[in-house]
Parts: C-alpha cells; sequence; structure tokens
C-alpha cells in the first residue's frame, strides 16, 4: 500500500542565529530534502540609496561603512574612488599604500569573521569563532588606532585620508604581520584536515562554472568556482601592480572551495602588507579637495575586489553638492542570485553550511 | 588592465546588424532602443570575439522626462568592459524587456530596480517587489516619490 505524503513548509529566520542577521528562507521539504527555495529580503532595508541623494558627497562616506559592516575600509574606499573619478582627483602615492595595507587588513578581518561564523553554521559552537576573533581583535585594534572606531571606520576621504596613520602604527603592524602567517596555519591545520568538516563541506552545493559567471558571483564565491578573476589583477588599481602575490583558484565549486579560497587568500594580503609596508613612501596623505565637493555633471563606475566580492559605485552628478544617483554594486547580494540553485536537493542540515559559505552581510544586501 | 571598449566603433558594428537601434553612442557608453536591447545584448554575449559572459551592475536612474537603465557588461576571457544603457519614456507604465535568460545575474538585481523605480521587466520569471513588501506606496528610487504628502 502507498502512503500518501506532501510537501512541508519551514520557514528559517529572518531572526534565526544561522542567518547572519535578518534574511529570511522559506524551504520546501519532501522529507527532509529541500526541493524549493524562496529567499526573502529587506528587513534591513534602510534606504541608503534613496538617503545618500539628499546628503553631499562627504556625508555619505558615513553610509558606505554601513553596508558590509565586517569590511567597512573596502566600501570606503571604493565610494572614495569612484568619487575621485568622477570629480578628477588624484591621491597622494602615500594614501594609496595606507589604502592598501588597511584594505588588506580589512580582507583578513572579514574572512576571518566569516570562516568563524562558517564554523559556527556547521555547529562547532563558538571556539572557532573565538580563535577567529583572537586575530581579528588585533586589527580592529589597529584600525581603532588610525581613526578611533572599531566598527564604522570612516577613515577615507575623496583624495586621501582623515588623517596619517600615527608613529607607533607600523611597529604594531609589523608585530602583527609577522605572527599571522603562524595563525593561519593554525587554523589550516585545525580546519582544513577536520574530518567532520571535510565531510560536511566536501562536494556539498557545488556552485559550477558557468552557473557562477552567469550569476555575476564575485570574490571568493567566483574563485572557489575555478574562475581565475580578482579584480586586483585583472584591472589593478590604486598601487596593486606594484605588489607580487597569487589568486587562489579552487576547482570544484563546493563550501569547501569557498572556505579554502579564503584561508588562502588571507596568506597572500599577508604578503602585500609586507611589501607595502616596505615601500610605504613619506609624503601628505591629502589631496587638495573642495570641502564642498561639486562634481562636473556625468556618471562614474568604479569597482574594486573586496573581502565579499566586486563592491563598486555608480554615481551620477548633476554638478550640485548630492550625488543625483548613489547606486552600490553588491556583492552579497548579488551573490545569492545563485543560492537558491546550489541549495536545491540537499538536506536541511546542508542548507546552513551551503549558505553560510557565502558569507554574507545583511546590511549590504539589503542596504 | 580591464578595457572598456570604444563604443562608438562598436556602435558602427551594431548598427550593420541592428540598423535603427543605436540612439547614441560617446565616449564611455552606448544607448540602445530598449525594443532592441534583447538582440544586441544576445549579440554582445554570444560573438566570440565580445564574449560578454558577465553582467557585473544592473540599474536604473530617474531623469524625470525619461527612466535610464544601465548595464555592466564584462567579458571575464577577454578582460574587457562596455557600458550599456538604454531609455525608458513611459512614466506610467514603464516597461523594458527582461536580460535574465541571458545573464542570471539579471535575476535579483532587476527586481530591485522593479521595487524601487517601478519599471517591470516583461519576460522576468518572477516579478515581485524585493526590500518592500506587496502594497507599499509608490517606488522611493523614484524623484517624486514623495512629492504632494
Amino acid at each position: 500500500m502507498a502512503f500518501k505524503t506532501e510537501h512541508f513548509m519551514l520557514n528559517v529566520g529572518p531572526q534565526h542565529p544561522s542567518t547572519h542577521g535578518v534574511f529570511r528562507m522559506r524551504f520546501t521539504l519532501d522529507g527532509e530534502v529541500i526541493v524549493d527555495l524562496e529567499p526573502i529580503f529587506g528587513y534591513l532595508h534602510r534606504g541608503i540609496e534613496k538617503l545618500a541623494e539628499d546628503r553631499t558627497y562627504t556625508q555619505n562616506i558615513p553610509f558606505t561603512d554601513r553596508l558590509d559592516y565586517l569590511a567597512s575600509m573596502t566600501s570606503n574606499q571604493a565610494y572614495c574612488m569612484a568619487v575621485e573619478k568622477l570629480a578628477g582627483i588624484t591621491v597622494p602615492e602615500r594614501a594609496e599604500y595606507i589604502r592598501v595595507i588597511m584594505s588588506e587588513l580589512q580582507r583578513i578581518a572579514s574572512h576571518l569573521a566569516g570562516i568563524g561564523f562558517f564554523l559556527q553554521d556547521l555547529g562547532a559552537f563558538m571556539t572557532p569563532l573565538l580563535y577567529m576573533f583572537r586575530e581579528r581583535e588585533k586589527i580592529v585594534d589597529l584600525f581603532d588606532m588610525v581613526c578611533g572606531q572599531r566598527l564604522n571606520y570612516n577613515y577615507l576621504r575623496f583624495g586621501g585620508l582623515s588623517q596619517d596613520i600615527p608613529p607607533e602604527f607600523i611597529p604594531a603592524l609589523k608585530k602583527l604581520v609577522n605572527a599571522l602567517p603562524g595563525f593561519i596555519d593554525e587554523y589550516d591545520r585545525l580546519i582544513s584536515e577536520n574530518e567532520v568538516f571535510l565531510v560536511r563541506t566536501k562536494g556539498v552545493g557545488i556552485l559550477s562554472r558557468e552557473m557562477a559567471i552567469s550569476s555575476a558571483a564575485a570574490g571568493p564565491v567566483l574563485r572557489g568556482s575555478d574562475v581565475n578573476w580578482d579584480i586586483r589583477k585583472s584591472n589593478p588599481y590604486s598601487v596593486y601592480d606594484r605588489f607580487e602575490f597569487d589568486i587562489p583558484v579552487a576547482k570544484t565549486g563546493d563550501s569547501f572551495d569557498r572556505y579554502w579560497v579564503r584561508l588562502q587568500e588571507m596568506r597572500q594580503s599577508v604578503r602585500i602588507i609586507e611589501q607595502a609596508i616596505e615601500q610605504l613612501p613619506e609624503g601628505d596623505v591629502q589631496a587638495k579637495v573642495s570641502r564642498l565637493l561639486k562634481p562636473p555633471a556625468g556618471d562614474a563606475y568604479v569597482s574594486i575586489e573586496g573581502p565579499k566580492g566586486e563592491i563598486g559605485f555608480y554615481l551620477v552628478s548633476d554638478g550640485s553638492v548630492k550625488p543625483y544617483r548613489w547606486r552600490v554594486r553588491p556583492p552579497c547580494f548579488i551573490n545569492l542570485t545563485t543560492l537558491r540553485d546550489i541549495i536545491i536537493g540537499w538536506k536541511v542540515a546542508d542548507a546552513m553550511v551551503i549558505f553560510g559559505s557565502i558569507d554574507i552581510v545583511l546590511g549590504e544586501v539589503d542596504r | 588592465m580591464t578595457a572598456a571598449l570604444s563604443a562608438p566603433d562598436l556602435a558602427a558594428r551594431l548598427e550593420k546588424e541592428f540598423p535603427g537601434a543605436i540612439v547614441e553612442s560617446n565616449a564611455d557608453s552606448l544607448v540602445v532602443d530598449s525594443v532592441k536591447l534583447p538582440d544586441i545584448a544576445s549579440f554582445l554575449k554570444n560573438t566570440p570575439e565580445l564574449d560578454f559572459d558577465y553582467l557585473t551592475n544592473l540599474t536604473a536612474v530617474d531623469y524625470k522626462e525619461h527612466f535610464e537603465l544601465v548595464y555592466h557588461l564584462l567579458s571575464i576571457s577577454r578582460n574587457h568592459s562596455l557600458t550599456l544603457k538604454t531609455r525608458c519614456y513611459d512614466r506610467e507604465n514603464p516597461t523594458v524587456p527582461s536580460l535574465v535568460a541571458l545573464w542570471n545575474a539579471a535575476d535579483l538585481q532587476e527586481r530591485e530596480v522593479y521595487d524601487l523605480f517601478g519599471i517591470v521587466f516583461s519576460g522576468h520569471p518572477n516579478m515581485k517587489r524585493i526590500f518592500l513588501w506587496e502594497g507599499f506606496p509608490g517606488y522611493p528610487l523614484r524623484k517624486d516619490f514623495g512629492d504632494g504628502v
């Protein structure tokens, strides 16, 4: 006798420890297997793009901190670079080097948080996260030293930086950079060979190369799917063409590969910072820029490689002190395009692994 | 370095393939007729030496007398880029063809433009609001949003 069965709806979030904020997913289940997924956005939508149209260009810098709040420095940089392109501002060399140092520190900090929360989603409650935050804390202390903030830095300005780095910064940075490779090795040893971790992530949630490109996935999600694409190499901005570093690329596109790319990228970031400290020139950190900036009418799109992927800004100026249109190209949001496709067919317990491996921050998804 | 393709050169070539479809071409962007948009986009994606396989960014701007849709295209294999634009003059029922069939990346971004500008993408499989709820009055990123309140 055949039993009649029916699909089951399961709601996850918006208040759920594994959704990294307020993200909601509605699963349709056949037993334990996911047959459909509807992602529901908007619980953190603050209308930043609209608000930005009513503020001056400078007043909008703090908004960029509140997009991906685990990577405020790179959002700062992408926005400042877009305005600099629009207004034709050149940045002093010393400021470019400091921006690179901040950007790479931010990448390490973001990946540490990303990997820590990913492991927490897997059920390794708190311990890995605290290991990751041990090092992230030191990076945050360095940011605190340069701008007095631990999360929303608001450090960059059009044409440079709000202030130069203090004298105690470089010694503290050197100490951290010397210690970091050892810590990354430790994470590698503890996580990459952990059998439970491997069983739960290897081959789980495979994103094919074609799908990754078609969905405009970016950052570790794209490079985990065998696409060698990093804007720091493909379109070197700032002073990235002066450093030697590699782009880690993984073949399979599963959850493990996305984790692995993040881990390897931290090593490369350390390499970049070491070279940047060595080459750091003396000089000004701020070009002469009008306090009330009025970029000439026109539009500009600039994107850079943030920790989560391509973070870009499309700005339209009408020649006034306020931007006419202020658009963010949000990597976290666009990376979620593939979520439904890579989750369908897996069990509920795998859904959190796959979702965690994408590494999103809701501040940027919903804006 | 990602090379920005010269829009006037490309415009001359597209004009041969799609007569009358090019509205305007300037140094850094190409404006095309929205009716021909899917054909042109498909040509840009499928011509081997162009190979625009990656739709980076899709957004809209409200210029009051018309909406402008902006598509930032990229070719990963050839490392070049293009800014493609199209215009929509109808404010009551603005409709533009969807590009989801060509680039999956258009899926969420077109929904976002619909949500905040009220531009309908014909052919989109799931044309629903994304950040705001169904029934939200108006479209916030339009310049006349909030007028007369």
